[in-house]
């Protein structure tokens, strides 16, 4: 066995407010330097965001899986043709991600200026707030134009997956406008994080990708 | 910019921030702890209670009516009340304990101190967690004071039985709702401290920590945290799924033309299969997430007492990470009678025989690493031996299980019973207690009393032996679990040693109340404990106290200097050196 010696890094003790860790990946080039790197900690929303939607996107999994075994291995299911409304809902749902990332860029600005001279931008969250609760306004219409031709959730499996699929669904995603409306509250009162409202938007965009998906899957499969 | 746990919350003042809606993670912690304990006992109760009436079927047991006046008319169990309490044995034992204990109570106390952090990056999530667990545990336990009682489905829930309601026995209308409720919030609650644990791990290490230099404990939380976060995140649905069918009447598991009890049921086209796939996608890999957190803490123990790092740091971490990802592969083999596709049993048959290389590394490891040491002797270090042997001993009996042919002859019979409560149960009870005994000194300041500590190990190691290796010989001669009652002629020759395993548990729970004794008692007379009265090397024996301040390392976190395990260090002037010491070494087996 080799015996290495270990040279200790000239590392100080640091103030406890800098995070940081000790790993390459957490490596970030120095004062424009890119061959000097420095300790960087990611801020941990942005971590915890993508651990959180792994986690969303495995229920949905789950309940894909679900779906594709119990349409494939019975003779009960019942074909119906979804709502008119869930298209007009998922181009409003796409429209609220365009607002949020315009919202997003003019956050970066508006901070970035010391919030003077340029317009809060505050009204684009507004404006996808707006949106979003379009989106579950028209999945409430939805619902109820299908139970209007009575089908309900235990009328047949395919309707029970429908209803299945869209509230939970809408429950993520009315989750996502709780962020929102935090995010828009700490905009306000000039406590906003960009890590805070970085990690909003991937799950807001999450909510959206996810959405497309099952609207593919449920046109495919109901 | 940079987000730590500093800005997430200040130091308590009030006793209800400080002591019960906490954010700190240790008080958070050892409220996990005090749960799996309110858990283990009432779980330990319930299985007396089978035992006695396994051994003595028409024994009245005194007082038992007033656990509940149908299912212990004159205190004499009904077969349905005896199958009541065995679901709950199980529900309690494998959630409240296994999983709520090594992982969440022991992973939220120490892997931030552990990776050098002053909190978990979430505390506010990481309260919720608690606090959502504990409800979850409160649904579950006011199913025994429904009008009939608790399910009586098994841990399983197996439809059509859970899913059709009161027509299908005592505790399958409301019982199996408050079941399937109490898990989905479970659920919940587990995905936030997975959460947690995972952005800990990856984002809050601090300075000179890397990936490598994690002690091994730390890697097994943090892997099972990841096995958590996916497979709880399946199991919800499905009981959401499971609910549906019963408050709402879809029929997503009860299939057509279904009679029970002379009823047809309403139901139609549903896949009894599909909530097998569901529960045990997630059920696999739930058997590693009670046990990868349990071989972290007695790797960790076990090194400090050997005074020398593990054979293969790496190895054994890699190890872990391949139980992980195969756990996923392996989930079938609890269906191999299902009804499943027998090619299917094949598919599933070959990666479990597969998983066992990684155990088996893993054990030869462990052994490899104890030939030759001067094992320092004591009840942390004991039960970590214990685990091991545990752990083998119930192994073995999963070589055959493995196998479709084989387990078509044992399934359902107590070889299987005897096969997972000795690697799954045991073993990890084991590593709970090998944790307790490391780490209570620097989570009170005192030291547990080391006599009562071997005494207590010694009535467990050989109780559990003599509880759990008859079970496979029972198994073997075709004794049936989950039967109330041994009528059959074929069985009666087993039930003396039915009442010699009854009597080994009831000797060796009582032998518990030592532990529990010795808990209480040294948390208020307990001898004062060292700084680091295990001469031990990691992050959680540099804090400035024990317990550690409300900040963990009192205002200045630690810089990390080495691996994790620097034992036997050539030119130092102890035997070993800490992380954070600067001090400049010579090492003989380093692989960071």
């Amino acid at each position: 066995m080799a015996t290495t010696v270990h040279e200790p890094p000239k590392l100080e003790s640091r103030p406890v407010n800098v995070g940081g860790s000790g790993n390459f990946r957490n490596m970030v080039p120095a004062g424009g330097l890119p061959r000097t790197k420095q300790q960087y900690a990611p801020p941990p929303a942005s971590t915890g965001i993508w651990v959180a939607l792994a986690a969303i996107g495995m229920t949905f999994a789950a309940l894909t899986s679900a779906l594709v075994v119990r349409k494939d291995g019975s003779n009960d299911w019942r074909h119906f043709t979804l709502p008119a409304i869930l298209y007009l809902n998922t181009l409003i749902l796409l429209a609220s991600s365009v607002t949020l990332e315009v919202a997003r860029k003019r956050v970066s600005s508006f901070m970035a200026a010391g919030r003077v001279g340029i317009a809060n931008p505050a009204r684009w969250l507004y404006l996808t707030l707006g949106l979003g609760f379009a989106f579950v306004a028209g999945q409430y219409l939805a619902w109820r134009q299908l139970s209007a031709q009575g089908l309900y959730l235990a009328t047949n499996p395919s309707s029970s997956f429908f209803y299945v699929f869209t509230a939970a669904h809408a429950l993520h995603l009315i989750g996502g406008l709780g962020g929102l409306v935090r995010v828009t509250a700490k905009l306000n009162t000039a406590s906003l994080r960009r890590a805070t409202l970085d990690a909003t938007s991937r799950y807001w965009h999450f909510m959206d990708v996810l959405w497309v998906y099952l609207l593919l899957l449920l046109w495919m499969k109901l | 910019m940079h987000e730590t746990a500093h800005a997430a919350h200040q130091a308590p003042t009030s006793f209800i921030r400080k002591h019960v809606f906490s954010l700190d993670h240790k008080v958070i912690g050892k409220q996990y702890y005090g749960l799996a304990l309110v858990a283990v006992m009432v779980g330990m109760f319930l299985s007396w209670l089978m035992r006695i009436h396994l051994g003595w079927t028409n024994f009245a047991i005194p007082g038992l009516h007033l656990l509940s006046a149908n299912g212990a008319p004159g205190n004499v169990m009904t077969p349905e009340y005896y199958l009541q309490l065995m679901t709950m044995h199980a529900t309690i034992m494998v959630f409240f304990v296994l999983t709520t204990a090594p992982f969440a109570a022991f992973g939220n106390y120490f892997l931030p101190i552990q990776v050098g952090a002053e909190d978990m990056p979430f505390p506010r999530f990481n309260m919720m967690s608690f606090w959502v667990t504990l409800t979850a545990f409160i649904v579950l336990i006011a199913s025994f004071f429904v009008s009939d009682g608790p399910t009586l489905g098994g841990w399983t829930q197996y439809a059509p039985l859970s899913a059709v309601g009161s027509v299908g026995g005592p505790g399958e209308g409301m019982g199996v709702v408050l079941w399937a409720t109490s898990i989905a919030i479970f659920c919940i609650g587990q995905l936030l401290g997975s959460l947690n644990f995972i952005t800990t791990t990856l984002d809050m290490r601090t300075k000179g920590m890397s990936m490598w230099r994690l002690p091994i404990s730390s890697w097994g939380w943090f892997i099972t945290s990841i096995m958590g976060l996916t497979a709880f995140a399946v199991l919800m649905p499905a009981c959401i799924l499971l609910i549906l069918d019963h408050v709402a009447g879809t029929s997503f598991f009860v299939p057509s033309n279904l009679v029970i009890n002379d009823q047809l049921q309403p139901h139609a086209g549903g896949s009894t299969l599909l909530w097998q796939h569901l529960f045990w996608f997630f059920g696999h890999p739930e058997v590693y997430i009670a046990i990868v957190p349990g071989m972290g803490i007695v790797s960790h123990v076990l090194v400090a007492n050997m005074r020398r790092p593990m054979l293969s740091h790496r190895t054994l971490i890699y190890s872990f990470g391949a139980l992980a990802v195969l756990s996923y592969m392996v989930y079938g083999h609890h269906m191999f009678v299902s009804g499943m596709n027998p090619v299917s049993s094949i598919v599933f048959s070959f990666p479990t025989l597969i998983i066992t290389i990684p155990s088996t590394i893993v054990v030869l490891i462990w052994l490899g690493s104890l030939y030759g040491a001067r094992l320092r002797i004591n009840s942390a270090s004991l039960f970590a031996l214990g685990f091991i042997s545990m752990f083998i001993a119930g192994g073995v009996s999963g070589f055959f299980l493995a196998q479709p042919s084989i387990d078509i002859m044992v399934h359902a019979t107590y070889f299987v019973v005897g096969h997972f409560h000795m690697v799954m149960g045991v073993a990890a009870m084991f590593g709970i207690f090998a944790g307790t005994y490391f780490w209570f000194p620097k989570m009170y300041g005192r030291m547990m009393n080391e006599t009562l500590g071997k005494v207590h190990f010694w009535f467990s190691f050989v109780g559990t032996y003599c509880i759990f290796m008859p079970f496979h010989y029972l198994g073997l001669a075709g004794n049936v679990r989950r039967y109330q009652a041994f009528v059959v002629d074929y069985m009666q020759p087993l039930i003396p040693l039915h009442r010699f395993i009854t009597i080994a548990a009831l000797v060796t729970g009582a032998a518990q109340l030592i532990f529990v004794f010795n808990l209480f008692y040294s948390r208020f007379k307990g001898a004062p404990a060292p700084a680091n009265p295990w001469e031990a090397t990691s992050l959680e024996w540099s804090t400035p106290s024990s317990p550690p301040p409300f900040d963990n390392f009192g205002g200045k976190l630690p810089v990390v200097y080495h691996d994790p395990y620097q034992y036997g260090v050539e030119g130092s002037t102890g035997d070993y050196v800490m992380q954070d010491s600067p001090e400049q070494i010579h090492s003989v087996r380093d692989e960071a």
